[in-house]
């Protein structure tokens, strides 16, 4: 999939790219590990990618699971085509719009207060970005969510550890410790790494049932393209033709 | 207006059970709690916490129910304005926004209180509604519209106390549409909102001092628009008065004059509103109005002459 979103950045002078290898496996352990299916291919659990700008993870795998036609994936961001560089609503697999930050989680907890009346077994999860831990609106709803009932929510912190400007650890320090923080408003919380979907999938399978689950998920912004990762200027560009030839080589050796 | 939308916003939620009341830390009146003792999952309090409570009801709706979200009308649609643009209007979601104390009606708490621009903001949004209207059997009405519709939409409200002004009314209550709530040959007001007691006692005054026959219609609907309705009491009234509790930019007096122009319109526009200042009054609703030129006084001195 990461091949696959780099041949689609090479149609387009600007793709965020870094983020969406930041979040790939837990996108993907997500859609192929954790969601539920009918038989007729309709998941009964629903995904938000609060972090919008992750887009072409979810892309990729809408497109394995043929929700989405390659087609559309080709065409992104493109006059005539129909996905952008964020997730829109009503299309195939988008269960929301996103892309401003902080706006997912309280729509998660709209979904399962629904899911609660319907008496409808259902799980939510949500893809979030460690930058979205600044939005007052993220604290408002992680807030509630204990108080109002709402378990059958796993969010999972892509915990890269940068946001567009630069590394999270060295300007905003007191983002951590995050663990804590989710366990004092009331989790359950949990630290994995990010890139093993083994210990993702066995994180959220452990989740107490009584209470919403936060995964902080540690990861590589850019993971699986060297001179991608920990850069911030790959937080949206595409490479090259000669830095395109470099990132394939590289996921080639892989 | 807020005893009013209780009634009857019981009255639809216990007919319809995709109705939910999504509420930020206030309770709407006394009749709210026989809802909420009835139907307790059907009742969500987020606390304060406003942003929370639009995105909430954006949930909701994208699972089939269809929330209203109360509280101060300041609260509901700037604290959380990307969460109305964005959850409710960029998707398209059948959630009513219900800001109650809209325009000044919490006078004397101030400025940080107030609901000047309310009409202005969420008319430039695609795909919001607006209604306001103007007395408790109107909020009636607009509960059960609110209620039917298949969109966002911001629903006005005043406070508590309004007296019914459209019992009498010629024209019946309908979304989108004017309404003749008073019939008059010479002068033609436009109001929405509680405000329109002011209507009336002008229209009064306009009848005994002057011996003027004044037309009341209530826009209850400001979005969309009734065009069609303005354009042809625009040409047939020689002078036409409109009278908002509500800042000149973007308000009804504006668009309206937006029509008059684009068709060429030969009457007398007079249109009064709040000016482009926040208030450091403190009094009663109609002290506050006054300070802002809203007063019958003001406008028969305009309209009349006196």
């Amino acid at each position: 999939m990461r091949r696959r979103i780099l041949e689609i950045s090479q149609r387009l002078s600007a793709l965020h790219i870094a983020p969406a290898f930041s979040c790939l496996e837990i996108v993907d352990i997500i859609y192929f590990g954790l969601m539920r299916r009918r038989p007729n291919g309709d998941t009964r659990d629903t995904f938000l990618l609060s972090k919008g700008h992750g887009a072409m993870a979810q892309y990729a795998v809408l497109e394995q699971l043929g929700i989405l036609r390659s087609e559309d994936l080709d065409a992104c961001c493109q006059l005539g085509g129909r996905l952008g560089g964020h997730p829109d609503y009503g299309l195939p697999g988008i269960e929301a719009s996103t892309g401003s930050l902080g706006h997912a989680l309280p729509m998660a907890l709209g979904i399962t207060l629904a899911n609660a009346q319907s008496r409808f077994d259902s799980m939510t999860y949500v893809v979030m970005s460690d930058g979205e831990l600044m939005e007052g609106s993220t604290w408002e709803s992680v807030l509630l969510a204990p108080s109002i009932g709402a378990r059958n929510i796993v969010v999972f912190i892509d915990l890269n550890d940068f946001i567009s400007r630069g590394q999270t650890s060295v300007h905003h320090p007191n983002i951590y410790p995050v663990e804590q923080k989710f366990h004092a408003f009331g989790w359950d919380a949990t630290s994995v790494d990010g890139h093993d979907q083994e210990a993702l999938l066995r994180a959220a399978e452990a989740k107490d049932l009584g209470r919403p689950l936060a995964i902080i998920a540690k990861t590589v912004k850019g993971k699986g393209v060297s001179y991608m990762e920990n850069e911030p200027i790959w937080h949206f560009r595409s490479p090259n033709p000669e830095e395109f030839k470099r990132a394939l080589a590289e996921l080639e050796d892989e | 207006m807020r005893d009013a939308f209780a009634r009857t916003f019981y009255d639809v939620a216990k007919a319809d059970p995709r109705i939910f009341m999504v509420v930020a830390d206030i309770s709407p009146a006394s009749k709210m709690t026989n809802f909420k003792e009835e139907f307790p999952t059907r009742f969500v309090d987020v606390g304060v916490a406003e942003q929370t409570l639009i995105g909430l009801s954006a949930g909701l709706a994208l699972r089939g129910y269809k929330p209203f979200a109360y509280t101060i009308a300041n609260f509901t649609i700037y604290r959380p304005f990307e969460q109305v643009r964005n959850d409710l209007c960029y998707q398209n979601l059948p959630v009513t926004v219900v800001g109650v104390g809209g325009g000044l009606s919490y006078a004397s708490l101030g400025g940080t209180h107030h609901t000047m621009e309310d009409v202005s903001v969420m008319s430039a949004l695609p795909n919001m509604s607006i209604l306001a209207p103007c007395d408790p059997l109107e909020v009636d009405e607009s509960v059960k519209i609110a209620a039917a519709y298949n969109g966002p939409m911001y629903l006005r409200l005043g406070k508590a106390g309004e007296p019914n002004l459209t019992a009498e009314a010629p024209e019946p209550f309908a979304f989108g549409k004017l309404r003749m709530i008073r019939p008059g040959s010479d002068i033609c007001i436009l109001s929405y909102g509680p405000i329109m007691k002011l209507a009336f006692e002008v229209a009064s005054v306009l009848q005994r001092d002057n011996s003027l026959s004044s037309a009341i219609f209530s826009v209850s609907t400001l979005k969309p628009l009734d065009r069609e309705r303005i354009e042809s009491l625009l040409r047939a009234f020689k002078t036409i008065v409109i009278i908002e509790e509500h800042v000149e930019r973007g308000g009804l007096g504006a668009q309206v004059k937006q029509i008059a122009w684009d068709m060429g319109a030969a009457c007398k526009l007079y249109t009064f509103h709040l000016r482009d200042e926040f208030l450091h009054v403190y009094g009663t609703q109609d002290d506050l109005r006054r300070a802002h030129g809203l007063s019958a006084d003001c406008i028969l001195r305009a309209v009349a002459g006196r």
